[in-house]
């Protein structure tokens, strides 16, 4: 067997990693115990403040992770502990590293949902509908109502599939194991849901530039209304579970505390700056799709620990249901997808009965639509923030540069500043709180 | 043509052409104000931004126009190899302004926002990671997303997709010879 | 006093037999999810699919304690050193299942960032094909690597391979024993 400390040398990132506290730069140092109080409003940090009441040879740096139960995903943690306390925290990133930037620029704008869906494989549908409505934007295509409509519904129920997901891993991670059962089960009735709709459990490449690849099936009101109604009771039970248990809210309040001023500038966005107290969801601040047609709350915390992250994500599920049911009975009827030659293929029965319709399948699939030149940025509000797409086109059938803003990625900055003071164990319960996904933060 | 910017929530006035934002050069497009700006004028202008309000960057992305030199840009304003693309953000009246500085591609140096936004840290680091575009006065400028000694920066117009030719074996025992 | 005579208490077999029929029904998975592939194969843990029938539900962190990878999710190549030095860790017998395209074969990511299969870098027995794999593919890649146990051929192609990775150990040598002792005299004493 190879020696140990030959693969440790050939695996050190380098620059990446942390260093310790002797070994680094007083200024990195400041940096890194108060950066954002760098901002003119906030008081400036004294060098003294540091503490250094603790001996250079007692801390030690800890690496927890690519591969750990606990970090959701392969995100790397470098910990300079002083026992079980926490001094420093270095996230190193990119072990997910894709190349789905590069990859989108080699695929048509048909095909690019296939590459944007894998990003957030938790709220697929999330990033197929801000790369669909980036597409549009450039392209100038006016959606139906029914498409707009599906679209939200979609992804309302994402939303509740991903933060079910939240529940349960937010609960495996501070040992509530039965929680992992319980979220999988409310889970796999979303999924079910979702499977009858678009054809897959995850990863759907349903909303795609135009609307969406078909209509929603025969009797879906009643499926999202028993979704509706089975859902709530359950909700009711994880309450019990976990918000008035003492275990769990140990655990959680007052830990990952992160103040206003800090979430703003570190730019973090959807419950991790709700629980901070920052009134600002995309939803309602800059409607898109629908949702200024329809009504619900937006819910915002109030210490900014882990606790608040919870109890927000466990309410958007409530109010997720809720605008769920109002869709249902608002859905208008029409066309799921924009009648545009150009942009949405044809029905397949017409490919039998016209040449026209065989031919735009054809150029449709092949070489894809062209997209006038331009630039846009457009964001929606997923499960975990604001997700962005920037979309330049040259005039092309492929993008000439899509770059997707992930919330997870700029959503993980905030994790130095949480974990500072804190104990390992707390570490766990502060990542699972910010609830990453990875393949956001890699692309 | 009016613009009912469709990103401002309530408001519905027609928004008129802004011919510049702080001495820069600015464009309406599809109801989304867009600054120009070169490297020298980048700091200013975002300083000036932030105190104006806007206090939340959203996104901060390099773009390699190498291969798409017809773009067009205001007078005054040469087209470079690089652009630094930021979206900042006004929570408090719901505007957003995108910025495009152009950064010329032999000597890839642009300011770093870091000290107006330390949210910019990754995002600064992933364009240095994959475009090679330097962030002057970035606290820890490092490769982000990519194994440290990787070499070269992948989304560049000039490297390759990294494509391994895919090779389809014949079943055994074919049918036809 | 034959084996007649025992009234049927008794199951007779190969050990050989009894200790793959052991191993085949209580692998324990090593946490090695990765991407998307991961989220299916934690459903395929959870209550609906339940990889408790088939002794697998304990998915242990420590690769010491594991002996079955299911490499669940895209290999990028920073995470390659990571993913091998894991399987390194992990005991004889061991097993690797390959879930998802992306992991057989680098999927739909023929770029610069991702290992184009991670047989590039263990050796896999089963690849399960998906993107991402339903649960139910997991479970029927789970069974067939159950059947290749029961047969044995993958401890004889170990033996070959050195362990994939071309180790060769010279056999320990065989301790001395005082001259005219039997192992059945053993057993009496």
């Amino acid at each position: 067997m190879t020696d140990v400390t030959d693969l440790n040398d050939d695996q050190t990132e380098g620059g990446q990693e942390l260093q310790l506290r002797a070994d680094t730069d007083p200024l990195e140092l400041l940096r890194e115990a108060g950066a954002v109080l760098r901002l003119p409003e906030g008081p400036a940090l004294d060098p003294a403040d540091i503490s250094t009441e603790v001996g250079e040879d007692e801390t030690m740096i800890i690496n927890m992770g690519p591969q750990h139960p606990s970090t959701h995903g392969v995100l790397r943690l470098m910990l300079e502990l002083d026992g079980e306390t926490i001094l420093r925290t270095k996230p190193v990133i990119g072990y997910l590293h894709t190349g789905m930037e590069k990859t989108a620029e080699d695929l048509t704008y048909v095909q690019g949902g296939t590459n944007v869906t894998r990003m957030d494989y938790l709220a697929p549908l999330f990033n197929e509908t801000v790369f669909s409505m980036a597409v549009e934007d450039l392209l100038g295509v006016e959606l139906p109502p029914r498409a707009v409509w599906i679209r939200m519904l979609l992804n309302e129920v994402n939303r509740v599939s991903s933060h079910l997901l939240f529940m349960a891993t937010n609960g495996l991670d501070l040992g509530a194991v039965s929680m992992m059962i319980y979220g999988w089960r409310e889970r796999e009735l979303v999924l079910a849901f979702l499977e009858k709709v678009t054809g897959l459990r995850m990863n759907h490449n349903f909303i795609r530039p135009g609307g969406t690849a078909a209509d929603l099936p025969a009797g879906w009101q009643d499926d999202v209304l028993e979704l509706c109604r089975v859902l709530p009771p359950r909700l009711d039970e994880y309450d019990v579970l976990l918000t008035g248990q003492p275990i769990f809210t140990e655990r959680t309040q007052g830990i990952g505390v992160l103040t206003k001023e800090q979430a703003i500038a570190l730019g973090a966005t959807g419950p991790v700056l709700r629980s901070t107290g920052v009134d600002w969801d995309l939803r309602r601040d800059q409607p898109y799709l629908a949702y200024d047609e329809v009504d619900f709350d937006v819910v915002i915390g109030t210490c900014g620990d882990a606790f608040d992250r919870y109890a927000i994500r466990l309410e958007e599920i409530r109010q997720s249901l809720h605008l769920m049911e109002q869709i249902v009975d608002l859905m208008p009827k029409g066309d799921y997808r924009a009648q545009d030659k150009k942009v949405t293929p044809p029905p397949r029965g017409r490919i039998d009965e016209s040449m026209e319709a065989l031919i735009h399948h054809f150029k449709l699939f092949t070489e894809g639509f062209k997209v006038p030149a331009g630039e846009t940025y457009v964001a929606i509000e997923s499960p975990r923030g604001e997700l962005g797409c920037y979309l330049v086109s040259d005039g092309g059938a492929k993008p000439y540069r899509m770059h997707i803003r992930g919330p997870s990625f700029v959503n993980l900055q905030t994790l130095p500043v949480m974990l500072r003071g804190g104990l390992v164990a707390d570490a766990v319960a502060a990542i699972s709180s910010i609830d990453p996904v990875m393949g956001d933060v890699d692309r | 043509m009016t613009d009912i910017a469709e990103v401002d929530g309530d408001e519905t006035t027609v928004e008129p052409e802004p011919p510049n934002v702080h001495g820069c050069p600015a464009e309406s497009v599809r109801g989304e104000t867009v600054v120009h700006v070169d490297v020298a004028a980048y700091e200013a202008l975002v300083k000036a931004l932030h105190d104006e309000g806007y206090t939340f960057c959203a996104d901060l992305c390099a773009v390699d126009h190498s291969a798409n030199p017809t773009r067009v840009l205001p007078d005054g304003l040469g087209p470079e190899r690089f652009e630094i693309v930021v979206t900042l953000r006004d929570m408090a009246q719901h505007r957003r302004v995108r910025i495009r500085c152009q950064v010329p591609g032999a000597a890839p140096t642009v300011p770093s926002l870091f000290g107006v936004y330390p949210g910019t840290e990754a995002m600064e680091r992933e364009a240095y990671d994959l475009f090679g575009v330097l962030f002057s006065g970035h606290p820890d400028l490092t490769r982000i997303l990519l194994p440290e000694g990787w070499e070269g920066h992948p989304l560049r117009k000039d490297y390759a997709h990294g494509k391994v030719p895919v090779q389809f074996k014949a079943p055994q025992g074919a049918r036809h010879a | 006093m034959g084996i007649e005579q025992l009234n049927h208490n008794f199951l007779t077999g190969n050990l050989e037999n009894l200790v793959n029929w052991s191993r085949a029904r209580s692998m324990w998975p090593a946490t090695f999810g990765l991407a998307c592939c991961a989220i299916e194969m934690m459903a395929t843990g959870a209550a609906n699919y339940d990889l408790g029938r088939f002794g697998m539900e304990v998915f242990r962190a420590s690769p010491r304690q594991a002996d079955l990878m299911i490499v669940a999710g895209r290999v990028s190549q920073k995470m390659a050193p990571v993913l091998r030095q894991v399987y390194d860790q992990m005991m004889e017998p061991k097993w690797v299942i390959s879930m998802g395209v992306c992991a057989s074969s680098g999927g739909m990511f023929n770029n610069y960032a991702i290992v184009q299969g991670v047989d590039q870098i263990v050796p896999v027995d089963v690849y399960a094909p998906g993107c991402p794999p339903g649960p139910e593919t997991l479970i029927h890649a789970i069974l067939t690597l159950r059947t290749k146990i029961m047969d044995g051929e993958i401890v004889a192609r170990r033996a070959e391979t050195g362990a994939g990775a071309q180790l060769h150990l010279p056999p320990p040598a065989p301790k001395a024993r005082p001259a005219g002792d039997t192992p059945v005299k053993l057993l009496v004493r």
